[in-house]
């Protein structure tokens, strides 16, 4: 390869970086690529995720730039003859520690600084005593959705009892389980009420899933025989969506789940005018 | 010319003869005990579904209790007793889709009769029948005005129908080969005709509290009334 050549290959790297990157930006602001406007009181995660797309989004044009200069700069001419490097230990524990210290940096001013610390906490620690509650299930592919009735209490569930009829196997001898209200696979809806928390009991029958609701932050995997937890408090009005994120199956596009915030008054009559599980199995 | 007019006056008068020979058995069916809450579906899972409905929740047909306490949606037919074969009749039953709903939840149709199945929704429904007799199918129809047309080989209480794009839709089937079979109005009415003197098996089904059956004697010409009454196990 003659020396123009190569100086030509040089710029051609350098030209793709900055085409590359334009070209991202304008398809991301185009198509409004972005998180959809914030309806929960998860503010903390818009901040870590902006705060690390700064700083990651600076790293990486840097370490390209230096990249495509290096590519340049050295490119290979005739005069110039290959050599063997080798393996330096002092220089590879440095190159291993700097990126190390940096990923450190990064986890401790969103742990400590932006609060990322605090809100794991908040989530996996004790949940308000008064909370919303709203048990969801995953199966391939399609939510049941149940809620726990007037009494705040989830009845019993055995797998023996699962059927056709009964797709959550729910025991009706149960007292807590009469008033139950459940919405078999793909009829329900996520009823939630407005400035109150929420929390979601997650459960899967067959494989991962993962309920996530872009509008609220909030994903969680949904694992079979456990029963995952997260909760969060709704903050805006309105009509939402609940997808599936966990890769599940070939209908994994489908497990689509509408998701409704109101006011606790009319979430309250809406429970009310729903069908309660005694009158469903029997 | 007057041998014409003489042979279609035999035949006219021999007609009228037979069904006057033939008897009826109609009657009401009805349900005894607490009635459950009807089950409210929200169609929000299909904006185009809600949009049909204007967002408001339609009440689901598995368990329709009319105004004046009967069953509504309960297929009776004669399970035991018929003698002799019957071919199916030229019109086919419709299975519209409407508003992502099924017309009519419940009906009876006869092995061999044309079952036509149609899409009058402009959206994307697929008619999933599970038969354990006969042959099951699937079908997509993605657009209005599409028609399929079925038919069922072999008698079987009750065929169900489905949509996998809309869970909540369901219907139901009773394949029979014989035309004796009704199903129950908004008065909890049914009516069986045309049935030749004999002793019958009736039953009655119902898709939430299963079964029930009667038996019948019917004279030429008579009609009897019969009553079902279904209990909510608790």
């Amino acid at each position: 390869m003659s020396e123009k050549q190569s100086k030509f290959h040089g710029l051609l790297f350098l030209f793709f970086f900055i085409a590359g990157i334009i070209a991202s930006v304008w398809v991301v602001v185009r198509n409004g690529w972005w998180m959809p406007e914030l309806a929960s009181d998860r503010e903390t995660i818009d901040r870590i995720f902006i705060t690390i797309f700064i700083i990651a989004g600076i790293l990486f044009i840097l370490s390209e730039l230096t990249l495509s200069y290096f590519v340049l700069r050295y490119s290979g001419s005739p005069s110039r003859k290959a050599f063997y490097l080798p393996g330096s230990t002092k220089k590879e524990i440095l190159w291993s520690i700097l990126p190390g210290t940096l990923v450190v940096i990064i986890l401790e001013i969103s742990a400590e600084f932006l609060g990322g610390a605090s809100m794991w906490g908040r989530i996996h620690g004790e949940v308000p005593k008064d909370a919303f509650l709203v048990e969801i299930t995953g199966e391939q592919f399609a939510w049941s959705i149940r809620y726990p009735g007037s009494d705040g209490k989830f009845g019993r569930t055995d797998p023996k009892l699962i059927s056709y009829e009964n797709p959550l196997g729910i025991d009706i001898t149960d007292e807590n389980a009469k008033d139950d209200i459940v919405f078999p696979a793909g009829q329900g809806i996520l009823y939630l009420p407005l400035n109150h928390p929420v929390v979601f009991l997650i459960r899967s029958k067959d494989v991962i899933h993962s309920p996530y609701l872009p509008n609220f932050r909030v994903k969680q995997d949904a694992v079979p025989g456990m029963t995952t937890r997260t909760w969060f408090i709704p903050k805006k009005e309105g009509e939402f969506e609940l997808a599936c994120a966990e890769l599940c199956g070939l209908g994994h596009y489908r497990m689509k789940l509408p998701v409704v915030v109101k006011p606790m008054e009319e979430v309250q009559e809406w429970l009310s005018e729903q069908t309660p599980a005694v009158d469903l199995y029997y | 010319m007057k041998k014409t007019f003489f042979l279609t006056a035999i035949t006219l008068l021999m007609t009228l003869q037979v069904v006057a020979q033939n008897a009826t058995i109609k009657g009401v069916v009805k349900f005894k005990g607490e009635a459950p809450k009807p089950r409210l579906i929200s169609m929000k899972a299909d904006r185009q579904c809600d949009a049909i409905h204007g967002g408001k929740a339609v009440t689901a047909e598995d368990f329709v209790i009319n105004q004046n306490g009967t069953l509504k949606w309960v297929f009776v037919y004669v399970k035991e007793g018929v003698k002799g074969k019957y071919n199916p009749p030229e019109e086919p039953v419709v299975l519209d889709q409407q508003g992502c709903w099924y017309h009519p939840h419940v009906f009876g149709i006869m092995v061999g009769q044309k079952l036509e199945i149609r899409n009058s929704d402009p959206l994307l429904h697929n008619v999933h029948s599970t038969p354990k007799k006969n042959k099951p199918f699937n079908i997509g129809q993605p657009v209005k005005g599409m028609k399929n047309i079925f038919t069922f080989t072999t008698p079987e209480v009750m065929v169900p129908f489905k949509c996998d794009v809309h869970p909540w839709m369901s219907a139901y089937a009773g394949v029979l080969d014989h035309p004796f079979y009704g199903v129950t109005n908004d008065k909890g009415e049914f009516e069986i005709k045309n049935l030749p003197p004999g002793t019958y098996t009736i039953e009655a089904w119902h898709e939430k509290l299963g079964t029930q059956t009667q038996s019948v004697t019917v004279k030429a010409g008579e009609t009897k009334t019969i009553e079902f009454t279904f209990e909510r196990k608790r």
